[in-house]
């Protein structure tokens, strides 16, 4: 007896220890191949340390050793969900270096493909969402819908995701004629399925309970740590480059730049869905409203920029996306950089996850909408 | 040695009474015993297929998709050809496993879903163990199972599998009380433990309309503790996909995945049966105090088709649960069951003891 109690009050054979769990690269829940080293106590996460690199390609090198345009095609491998709004940023960095007035038929036509991207990758990031919390239902909910825009993707331009459909000075082909239809028979149709969602998920009891108050994420953190996007808007950063640099046809929108003061997983939640019905209203005033004329303006068959660095910024579906080009006047640059919205919002993680549970790092991650290759390029 | 599909007990006493005639005390039980045995391994190894394929097409269903089409009819065979690649997949056993215990887990959980399904009555006369306690034995076998998910975690040396087993055994000990607490809710208003006493108490209504208010809630009550205890959505905390892989099964594979796969879907039968049979009446068909008329052409209906159609009607409800729900955190679990449910059916319990005294009940 004696000897038990010396164990269980004395001796540390009984203490509780810190371990760490490695999570990734090959887990469910991190989408990709993240690898995170999570340190837990019992399911309280102390601390996380994200590790990347595991599907790093080396873009920006390759960048070298190409030409602009060829450019345009790796970008839409880094985050496949915007691969429109990556190709339009390099698009729009070197119209901008040579100085080249694109036609306003195209700023109209990038801006809708920009939104439904952005659609397309919310509803992705819904059904994500819902799963990692273990509703398995909405996956199909949403796969469902985005099955819509991707047709419409596939006949404007051949391809599904990742689209190639900018070129420095215009799009590669016309619109198809059955493209303005098919998209406003799409607003309608998912201005009915939104409500859907809510009901199915952001309604629930369990869901409620799973996402209020839990990782929270500060003004100044998120400032800090340069969470843009919807994940930084829900902190109260307002960032987007929509309506604070506007570009393409966005100085010619009505639309709200939703931003959430809670700062928790729940507002993250809130502001892409309401961004979904702001980016439908967007759709909704350009699609009837496409000019006529040249689908994109003759540029010299190899491009070269001027001598210099250059820089243009996009609003993707995860925040800020950023091409650096320094050009010595050759027709391949000198060096790309890319600033991936990722990146940043991957490392404020840690700061958000720690003190909670396992489960609410699950939570949290989703909420942050990962794209891995964006993060290692 | 007439076949009777309304009463059962003939068709099995006749047996009985042959072996007996035939062969030697000795004989006769150890043939019986195979004979149970088997049909209880038949039963399991076909319904526990049925199931899966029920699940597939329930989830289906409210995912918009057809589920599996292509094996066989409508996609009828497919678990079969499922369960024949389990059967062929090599058993991988990580290398700093704990041998015995790592191989033993699988078993334990298994039996204690075999063990419990020896209580419950099918039809009249279609039961194998039919005593005093019938209830308090099914609670306490079917919480041995707790013990095979324990130490299937503890012995895999995976983290993931420790942290699933380990919330599996605070979530089902948990539980264990709200289930045991409804279902003596029941037993108060029943008086008895005995299956067949229970089932013969519900000839003029079934429990849940005779006991008033307190038996509805203790059905829900055990609807909410038996989803959790058979560690189904939205209580899948032990094997969340998302958070743990697959938690304490994370590493088996082939024959022996397959028996915590099977016995999953046995325990969520044996829940469906068990709210079915003290609940819902069992076997016994739909009756009306006094309305002779109706109570006889319910009467057509054959007992076990009774029991099967309750049981399913429950088992849709879970299924109906994990499509549509999030998971729980582990914390909020532990909070729904020791905040509310314990509080509500410890106050439930004691309205029903004072409706069974003051007799206020139909």
């Amino acid at each position: 007896m004696s000897e038990i109690k010396e164990v269980m009050f004395n001796s540390d054979r009984l203490a509780t220890d810190e371990y760490l769990v490695n999570m990734g690269p090959q887990h469910p829940s991190t989408h990709g191949v993240l690898r995170m080293l999570v340190k837990l106590e019992g399911e309280k996460v102390l601390n996380i340390q994200p590790h990347i690199g595991y599907i790093h390609s080396g873009i920006e090198k390759m960048c070298e050793a190409i030409s602009y345009p060829q450019i345009i095609h790796l970008t839409d491998r880094m985050d496949y969900l915007s691969a429109h709004m990556n190709n339009e940023a390099v698009a729009l960095c070197v119209e901008n270096a040579l100085q080249v007035e694109v036609p306003e038929r195209v700023k109209y036509i990038r801006t809708i493909m920009d939104e439904l991207a952005r659609l397309a990758s919310h509803q992705l990031w819904w059904c994500v969402m819902g799963m990692d919390l273990g509703a398995l239902t909405t996956f199909f909910y949403g796969l469902r819908d985005r099955e819509m825009i991707l047709d419409i993707f596939e006949e404007t331009c051949g391809a599904r995701l990742t689209v190639n459909y900018n070129l420095p000075g215009g799009v590669m082909f016309d619109i198809h004629p059955n493209f303005q239809k098919r998209v406003k028979d799409f607003v309608t149709y998912f201005r009915t399925k939104l409500p859907e969602y809510d009901q199915l998920l952001s309604g629930n009891v369990i869901f409620r309970e799973r996402t209020e108050g839990i990782g929270h994420l500060s003004l100044a953190d998120a400032i800090a740590y340069g969470v843009t996007g919807p994940s930084g808007r829900a902190s109260g950063f307002s960032n987007d480059l929509r309506k604070h640099q506007p570009y393409s046809a966005y100085p010619l929108v009505k639309f709200n730049e939703i931003i959430d003061h809670r700062c928790d997983t729940l507002a993250r939640y809130e502001v892409r869905m309401k961004e979904m019905y702001e980016s439908l209203s967007i759709i909704e005033q350009l699609i009837d409203n496409i000019p006529e004329g040249d689908y994109a303006v003759k540029m010299k068959s190899v491009i070269k920029l001027p001598e210099g660095e250059f820089y243009q910024r996009v609003e993707t579906a995860r925040g800020e996306f950023g091409v650096y080009i320094v050009s010595d006047g050759k027709k391949n640059p000198y060096r790309v950089k890319f600033r991936s919205p990722g990146f940043s919002n991957l490392f404020a993680l840690n700061k958000m996850a720690k003190g909670h549970k396992i489960a609410d790092l699950v939570a949290i991650m989703s909420t942050l909408d990962l794209v891995i290759p964006d993060i290692d390029r | 040695m007439g076949f009777n599909f309304y009463d059962f007990t003939a068709l099995t006493h006749n047996i009985h009474v042959g072996l007996v005639e035939g062969f030697s005390p000795f004989m006769a039980t150890t043939l019986e015993w195979v004979i149970v045995g088997t049909a209880y391994l038949l039963f399991v190894a076909l319904f526990g297929l049925l199931l899966v394929y029920a699940e597939r097409k329930v989830c289906a269903a409210f995912q918009q998709r057809l589920g599996p089409m292509r094996v066989g009819y409508w996609g009828l065979l497919q678990t079969i050809a499922d369960f024949i690649k389990l059967l062929m997949k090599e058993l991988i056993m990580p290398r700093k496993a704990d041998r015995f215990l790592y191989n033993l887990a699988p078993f334990i959980v298994i039996i204690a879903s075999f063990l419990a399904i020896a209580v419950i009555p099918f039809a009249p006369g279609l039961q194998s163990l039919d005593f005093d306690i019938g209830l308090f034995y099914l609670t306490s076998v079917s919480s041995v199972g707790v013990i095979g998910i324990l130490l299937a975690g503890w012995s895999s040396n995976n983290k993931y599998s420790l942290i699933g087993a380990m919330r599996s055994g605070a979530q089902i000990l948990s539980y264990e009380l709200s289930v045991s607490l409804s279902l003596l809710t029941m037993i108060v208003f029943a008086g008895s433990m005995q299956f067949s006493t229970i089932v013969e108490g519900q000839r003029d209504g079934w429990y849940l309309f005779t006991g008033h208010i307190p038996s509805l809630v203790a059905f829900i009550v055990f609807l909410i503790a038996g989803t959790a205890e058979t560690n189904r959505g939205p209580f899948d905390l032990a094997e969340a996909e998302s958070e743990l892989t697959a938690g304490f099964h994370t590493e088996y594979s082939g024959i022996k995945f397959a028996f915590f796969f099977l016995a999953e879907y046995i325990n969520l039968f044996i829940i469906s049966a068990v709210a079915a049979t003290v609940f819902l009446g069992g076997w016994m068909p739909l009756h009306f105090g006094h309305l002779e008329a109706f109570n006889h052409a319910m009467d057509v209906i054959p007992p076990l088709v009774w029991f099967f159609l309750k049981v399913f009607g429950v088992i849709f409800i879970i299924m109906w649960f994990k499509w549509t729900f999030p998971r729980l955190r582990v914390d909020q679990i532990l909070t729904l069951e020791w905040k509310y449910l314990l509080p509500i059916n410890l106050i439930n319990i004691l309205l029903m003891a004072f409706i069974v005294l003051t007799k206020f009940h139909f």
